[in-house]
């Protein structure tokens, strides 16, 4: 397994109405090994597909477990980690600090890259 | 709370000094906005059913110039969410939405209030964390303008202008809009605003409902991501203008309008604008408009 990109101390699990339109759409614009990882990392698990399966949107039993995860599963208190550069994020009553320190607000490209690198959707 | 005041600017310290929503002086020069929205002030702004009426209201425009496909949930960025209160009007019309804010109280609300949804806290100077293409729609209420001021000695608001417009670009679908609901404090500040909007790549213009009540008056500012020629919407109250003669489907035709949302210099519309502006203030006689006024005439004459 790789590195955490996501670590839990306490989560919560909220029930959401099943979009599946909604969840297709989503779909591509997640990496979703990324949240496969995040998945394990959780334990949260349960029958999320580990790979992308082709014609996603007509199966529906996909699309309710990816709905259960990228939904259902909250993060109350625990940290996000950038894959590249290790720095954790805190997150504290379910809502991520993602507020950089004096030396961290970089000019090139490379630093703000990294920043932008590390999620996946909650 | 006290550690942060060790690192700011010692006129932070004076503004701890309460003030009012209902101020004169404009609330981004009184403190930074993760001062301003403190836990006090948090507390009032939310619980004073004008400012959230007012807020609802422009919510609620601001989602409808997005123009998103109807019968569809999307998912929008609020960016400067504050309480929750512009998130709920995105709720309330089926989307799904992310939420980011630099005021932790203002979250805390937010929270409290159990909104839908995610919440981060971030500084929107400090750029866009997201991946590329996230987004089908961007709003902000009454944010922007907090971005024009320096609240840290390192800060260069051009410069966190262009780090903000530059990565929401990004996290953009292409053919999307991003809608700012904001204050100006001068035509020096919409340029700023506008100038690096558009450095970053961002086509659009600024939509003023009710330009003629000092009371009602909102700007709003209307960015294309990738869209090649976007049709700006046109302002609330604003019905038809004192042209006479107007030639009949021109609301139909592009308005090719600068960022400042004025006409091009020149263009048809320049000249009836110049022309009624002018009769207006008593200066000269003019022929009335008719179809032939901003013709392009021959070389002949």
């Amino acid at each position: 397994m790789a590195d955490p990109t996501v670590t839990v101390n306490e989560m919560k699990i909220r029930e959401v109405d099943f979009n599946p339109e909604f969840i297709s759409r989503m779909i591509p614009r997640i990496e979703w090994k990324a949240l496969y990882e995040a998945a394990l990392s959780l334990d949260v698990v349960g029958n999320l597909s580990p790979e992308l399966i082709t014609d996603y949107e007509k199966d529906e039993d996909f699309l309710k477990e990816a709905h259960r995860v990228l939904m259902e599963v909250e993060v109350i208190k625990g940290f996000l980690i950038c894959p590249e550069s290790g720095r954790k994020f805190p997150i504290e009553n379910g809502i991520p600090n993602m507020l950089l320190n004096e030396g961290e607000v970089g000019d090139g490209p490379a630093q703000s890259e990294a920043l932008q690198e590390d999620d996946s959707m909650q | 709370m006290l550690a942060n005041f060790t690192h700011k600017f010692s006129r932070i310290i004076f503004s701890s000094i309460h003030t009012t929503m209902a101020s004169c002086r404009r609330p981004e020069h009184q403190a930074p906005p993760e001062l301003f929205y403190g836990e006090t002030e948090a507390r009032k702004y939310t619980s004073n059913s004008r400012m959230i009426e007012i807020q609802m209201t422009m919510a609620d425009r601001a989602v409808e110039l997005l123009a998103l496909p109807e019968g569809t949930s999307s998912f929008i960025l609020d960016v400067g969410c504050g309480s929750g209160l512009s998130g709920e009007a995105l709720t309330n019309r089926g989307h799904f939405w992310v939420g980011m804010d630099i005021s932790k109280p203002m979250l805390g609300i937010a929270e409290e209030r159990e909104v839908e949804g995610d919440l981060f806290l971030s500084d929107m100077g400090e750029g866009m964390f997201f991946r590329p293409g996230t987004f089908d729609g961007v709003i902000s209420i009454s944010a922007l303008q907090w971005l024009c001021n320096a609240d840290k000695k390192t800060h260069n608001p051009p410069k966190r202008l262009y780090k903000f417009f530059s990565t929401l670009y990004s996290t953009m679908k292409r053919g999307s809009r991003a809608v700012f609901q904001f204050y100006p404090e001068n035509s020096h500040q919409l340029e700023l605003i506008t100038s690096q909007a558009m450095r970053a790549g961002f086509t659009g213009g600024v939509v003023v409902d009710f330009p003629n009540s000092t009371r009602a008056k909102k700007m709003f500012l209307c960015l294309f991501a990738g869209l090649l020629n976007p049709q700006l919407p046109t302002g609330l109250g604003t019905g038809s203008q004192a042209y006479s003669g107007q030639v009949t489907n021109s609301s139909q035709r592009q308005r090719f309008r600068n960022l400042k949302g004025k006409s091009l210099k020149k263009s048809r519309d320049w000249i009836k604008e110049k022309k009624e502006r002018r009769r207006r203030q008593g200066k000269g006689d003019y022929k009335p408009d008719s179809k032939y006024s901003g013709r392009k005439r021959s070389n002949k004459f």
